[in-house]
């Protein structure tokens, strides 16, 4: 490849471990939304009244806010700020990083739930996501170096199903 | 860095569209938007100045179809392209699967192009990648204008690695050669992706 960073490779089991961690956060820190995105943007689960809202653009918007955020923290000297709180009128946004790949972001309602609940069930949560993450970037690691064919998606298909795409 | 998800069957990949300011880079994802039926695309995100000159970044999420039953999605964003935005710039490359770069062909932007190039191979060098590894496609774009110079002084400057990159003419506030771009790019990035995985 390219000699770019690994690609990042999500199996169902892991899918369903995660699920299973947002859900409960969602309902310990009684939030309206939650969603655990890599940190280049890409949508990994989210969890709660998320059908209002354009996951996709959200995702984006939020990892170009952790991006910004550690740019400027680089300037004052910080190594990063790893949680950003954003605060509306009705619902807050509580972005925080998942150790080096990961973004969580808690949407809650104010009259609902509160900053320090907020903090204190991520802070729980973070840890067992990291400790996912770390899981999935060893299998990915692991799968790379052995190189199996037929063990993902792109080791078997053909210069064919590429062109097949393209088809007018 | 791709993301291949088995629990939704996606396959998701980064392209990002470099260039200097107004070479047309936020033109070619509008075309690209306005095109595309809405079953296949997301919202387009444009974070954008007062002037409508990009701030950090544009984004236009889109689906091409299938790979052996994996949905492939491309996530398209461009830079800014003022020379001051540097630090955006590099931020938006995390991550990146392919490149296309946005020359504009007009004979006065040539050194902005030529500056453009190298802060691309600087930023992504900066970011742990090599320009003559990664996927990359050279758009030479405003052909349709009186003052633009030709493609081979073009490429003399812009495309010097051998073999050539793949290169397209276009227009794209008219669309020629948006398409062609766009296609390339994504077959590069999913050969490039098949032969990190085959060894």
């Amino acid at each position: 490849m390219s000699g770019h960073s690994l690609p990042f490779i999500l199996y169902e089991e892991q899918h369903k471990h995660i699920a299973t961690v947002i859900d409960q956060l969602a309902k310990d820190a009684m939030s309206t939304a939650i969603f655990l995105i890599d940190r280049n943007g890409q949508l990994i689960a989210n969890s709660g009244r998320t059908d209002a809202i354009d996951m996709t653009s959200l995702a984006s918007l939020a990892a170009g806010n952790m991006a910004t955020t550690g740019g400027m923290a680089k300037l004052l000297g910080e190594n990063e700020f790893p949680t950003n709180c954003l605060e509306g009128q009705k619902e807050n946004l509580h972005i925080s990083r998942v150790g080096s790949r990961g973004i969580l972001g808690v949407i809650y309602d104010v009259d609902r739930s509160s900053l320090g609940l907020v903090r204190l069930r991520v802070r729980k949560a973070t840890a067992v996501l990291e400790q996912i993450f770390e899981a999935i970037e060893r299998q990915s690691h692991a799968q790379m170096q052995s190189r199996v064919g037929g063990s993902t998606p792109l080791s078997d298909i053909s210069d064919e199903d590429i062109e097949n795409l393209f088809m007018d | 860095m791709s993301f291949i998800n088995y629990s939704a069957k996606e396959i998701n990949c980064k392209i990002v569209y470099y260039g200097p300011g107004l070479c047309g880079k936020t033109t070619n994802l509008q075309w690209i938007f306005n095109q595309i039926s809405p079953a296949n695309k997301g919202k387009m995100i444009s974070l954008a100045t007062e002037t409508d000159r990009t701030l950090f970044f544009d984004f236009l999420p889109l689906s091409l179809g299938e790979i052996r039953g994996f949905k492939t999605r491309f996530h398209l964003y461009t830079v800014p392209g003022q020379v001051f935005y540097d630090a955006s710039r590099r931020l938006i490359l995390r991550g990146v699967d392919g490149v296309v770069f946005v020359a504009d062909s007009q004979i006065e932007r040539m050194e902005a192009n030529i500056e453009s190039m190298q802060n691309l191979k600087d930023n992504l060098r900066d970011q742990g990648y090599d320009f003559d590894k990664i996927p990359c496609v050279v758009q030479y774009n405003k052909r349709d204008l009186m003052n633009a110079a030709s493609v081979e002084e073009l490429r003399r400057w812009l495309n010097t690695k051998n073999p050539l990159l793949a290169d397209f003419e276009a227009v794209a506030t008219t669309g020629k050669g948006v398409f062609d771009t766009l296609k390339c790019i994504a077959r590069l990035v999913l050969r490039d992706l098949k032969k990190g995985h085959q060894g």
